[in-house]
């Protein structure tokens, strides 16, 4: 059942892709691309990581979708669909991708094999045992020893992580993401100087 | 569940569906798309080594959070490139790549 799903999941996945790359109109690219990353979330809730998958369907799905959407609205690209391809550039973008791919293959069949490629389950008796490195009042231990349904506490541990051990990296993202926001407003701005002759 | 080496493969494909699309495709928009998607590939491969690589009987989380700050810096550079490829098309009123060739040598 699990395996079904995550085959349905990464199948939606590589088929937006496919899409985003095979479809003229970039609008119709766009939504490929948010068929994608909903798989792709999928896949993440198949990990455990419910967090990021949700994060990943708010973030990719929601806002950088729009954006993009948004963009292409108002450059309005319509006349650009009658592009041709040349035919070595397409030659290209299929053996240099099918390159890697063999390559990833290598690797793949290089590293842990059978048994031990599988995952280890996380049961309720795993995660009794893994709640005693938190202290016995904190939210992250009554998740994992709840009696009723024991769930991981998949959000409260990645706050846990980022609060305590990636505390600096996350104040630096903070900057970055300010410092994203003025480039932004003072690459979109017009240049004074050369307003008068533009229009 | 599926075994660590589907997942692998599952990303390098979605990767080299990606790359794919960076060769081939002339709108830069639906380039920058691609780069997007390559990015998504890049942290599936993340997320699973963080579940494969118990830590305590919990996903390695370092990895997650890691996934998470990905997304951030894609969300960062999507606004700048964006705002960059707007700027482009009032300077060349154009997205095609192949219009672009100011830089060659």
């Amino acid at each position: 059942m699990e395996s079904l799903a995550f085959y349905f999941l990464s199948f939606l996945a590589v088929l937006g892709g496919v899409l985003l790359v095979a479809f003229r109109n970039p609008v119709s690219s766009a939504l490929a691309m948010v068929l994608s990353f909903v798989g792709l979330a999928g896949l993440f809730v198949g990990l455990n990581a419910y967090f990021v998958g949700v994060v990943q369907v708010l973030v990719y799905a929601g806002a950088i979708m729009v954006l993009f959407i948004f963009i292409i609205m108002l450059l309005d690209l319509h006349h650009e669909k009658a592009v041709k391809f040349r035919s070595s550039t397409v030659l290209a973008g299929i053996v240099i991708p099918l390159l890697l791919l063999a390559q990833i293959l290598g690797v793949i069949q290089a590293g842990v094999q059978g048994e031990e490629a599988e995952f280890d389950k996380i049961t309720a008796k795993t995660m009794i045992e893994s709640a005693k490195e938190f202290p016995k009042d904190s939210a992250i231990h009554k998740s994992l020893t709840d009696e009723k349904a024991p769930k991981l506490p998949d959000t409260n541990l990645i706050g846990h992580t980022i609060f305590t051990k990636y505390n600096f990296p996350l104040q630096v993202m903070g900057a970055l993401l300010l410092v994203a926001t003025i480039g932004v407003v003072v690459l979109s701005k017009r240049s004074q100087k050369r307003a008068p002759t533009e229009s | 569940m599926a075994s660590l080496n589907e997942f692998l493969f599952v990303s390098g494909l979605l990767f080299a569906v990606g790359l794919a699309g960076v060769i081939i495709r002339r709108n830069i928009i639906v380039i920058f798309m691609c780069l997007e998607l390559m990015l998504a590939a890049a942290s599936l491969t993340l997320v699973a080594f963080s579940r494969f690589h118990l830590s305590n009987g919990l996903p390695d989380y370092n990895g997650q959070v890691f996934v998470f700050f990905i997304i951030t810096v894609a969300a960062a550079e999507v606004a700048v490139g964006l705002a960059i490829i707007v700027a482009l098309y009032r300077a060349r009123q154009t997205i095609n790549v192949e219009d672009l060739t100011s830089m060659r040598g």
